[in-house]
């Protein structure tokens, strides 16, 4: 089953049919979350009024951060296991989306901090610490590709270190709750919590699943550009060869 | 298969870190150095400097493992080294470990044993405490060490590999520093950290050869 998806020929085939479909579908689902979000449901004094609007498109980062680390780590592991050449493919693709939604989340995270807790940055704070060291997992692997002088180079040394990071995670996402969990002001813990009114969760949810499709869509293009980069190398290659 | 390979690798690490002309003092003198602007940065106030000082020991020690490990790997790279222990069948991982071990006995050990004199510096009270936090910075450099000799050789063949393996090994320095952190502030919800970060430190002996392994094979290529 795997080796049908490894197939670049099915990929691109596959791909120009989703890709625009994904495209279409979060574009969709992305705009009627915002609509809702900013419009339709209410304001929740508790956590700052109109501010809390920024929800629609913070949590959806957040999830896609880690999803993205997560598909980031498996793609290189089967690179790195079957060698399969679409897998390191998707891997370089994920990684400059995974890090923008990174740091979308910190972003927003920030600004939705400002006025609720009155501060743009809070060490105390497990989430934040998590998805910035999240951050430098993503930026160090996009270095470590971009420093190496081949493309096979690059896809060992990546994977390498997309495992070693993926078997940390938990390690460090432990630690970072252990040290938080000292100096925990009362007020931030109550910033999202599972009682979420059915009015706030549907929009996030389909502003979620929009966010997903349009990663999702991106990386196909992505892959496809950089499928397409290595055929013309390759032709560049056998032309000069003569 | 013989240790021999294995020998030789952790004596050439350890004369290479020896070599040089100053040898263990090199790293010393860059820890006095960066302990020493602390003070001249943030002012001498008896208070700060005891609350900022154990973590200033441990970012000097994570700082001097990062510059010392820049070119451990770099080096058997471009002169050989590499090829013929691959050629020897000796297991990867083990020369890694072996080569990063020397290090760290010549350039964080060290450090580790010249921090009650640091803490000392920083208003400390002179304490059995402090030859306890020498063994935390002991355990806590061994991590910084093998998952910065990771970053090392995954960047063996990258010249001006030392920024890379910064960035690359400060995600994998968390734990350890937070443990450590955790483990000598001894406040609440640190009664496990001393043991956390033995754990760490282990869990990084344990898998960051193995890393290093299949690095030095690309490198090799």
């Amino acid at each position: 089953m795997w080796s049908a998806f490894a197939n670049p020929h099915k990929f691109l085939k596959f791909s120009a049919v989703a890709a625009p479909l994904f495209y279409g579908a979060g574009a969709l689902c992305i705009l009627w979350g915002l609509w809702q979000g900013l419009w339709i449901v209410p304001k929740d004094e508790y956590q700052g009024g109109d501010i809390m609007r920024v929800m629609f498109i913070h949590v959806p980062a957040a999830w896609l951060s880690m999803a993205s680390y997560s598909a980031l780590a498996v793609a290189s592991f089967v690179w790195f296991i079957w060698r399969h050449e679409l897998a390191d493919i998707a891997a370089k693709a994920i990684a400059p989306l995974g890090a923008v939604w990174t740091a979308l989340c910190l972003a927003t995270g920030s600004i939705w901090g400002k006025p609720t807790w009155g501060t743009w940055w809070q060490w105390d704070d497990a989430r934040m610490m998590s998805v910035l060291f999240l951050l430098f997992l993503f930026l160090g692997y996009m270095a470590l590709r971009a420093s190496m002088d081949s493309r096979q180079k690059a896809a060992r040394a990546g994977a390498i270190l997309a495992m070693v990071g993926a078997i940390n995670v938990p390690l460090i996402k432990f630690s970072v709750d252990l040290f938080t969990s000292l100096h925990q002001p009362a007020s931030v813990i109550t910033a999202d919590g599972p009682k979420m009114a059915a009015v706030y969760l549907t929009p996030l949810l389909v502003s979620g699943l929009g966010h997903g499709l349009l990663f999702g869509g991106l990386v196909m293009t992505h892959m496809r550009t950089e499928i397409r980069q290595r055929r013309i190398a390759r032709l560049t290659a056998s032309a000069l060869e003569g | 298969m013989s240790a021999a390979p294995i020998l030789a690798a952790f004596r050439q690490a350890f004369a290479e870190a020896w070599a040089g002309g100053a040898g263990a003092l090199l790293p010393l003198g860059f820890l006095g150095g960066a302990a020493v602007l602390v003070p001249l940065g943030i002012g001498s106030d008896t208070q700060t400097l005891k609350a900022v000082g154990p973590g200033i020991i441990w970012v000097a020690l994570a700082l001097s493992s990062l510059v010392t490990l820049e070119r451990i790997f770099q080096a058997d790279a471009e002169d050989g080294t590499l090829d013929l222990w691959l050629q020897t069948g000796a297991p990867m991982a083990a020369i890694a470990a072996a080569k990063t071990l020397a290090h760290w006995l010549a350039a964080g050990l060290p450090l580790a044993l010249a921090s009650p004199l640091l803490a000392l510096m920083f208003q400390a009270q002179a304490s059995m405490d402090l030859l306890i936090h020498l063994g935390f910075y002991t355990l806590g450099g061994l991590a910084f060490f093998f998952w910065g000799g990771v970053g090392a050789a995954l960047s063996a063949t990258v010249r001006r590999g030392g920024l890379l393996i910064s960035i690359i090994a400060l995600p994998l320095y968390v734990p350890t520093a937070i443990f450590g952190a955790l483990a000598m502030t001894g406040g609440i919800g640190s009664d496990g950290a001393p043991m956390l970060l033995a754990a760490s430190t282990l869990f990084a002996c344990a898998v960051a050869p193995y890393a290093m392994a299949a690095a030095l094979r690309l490198a090799a290529d």
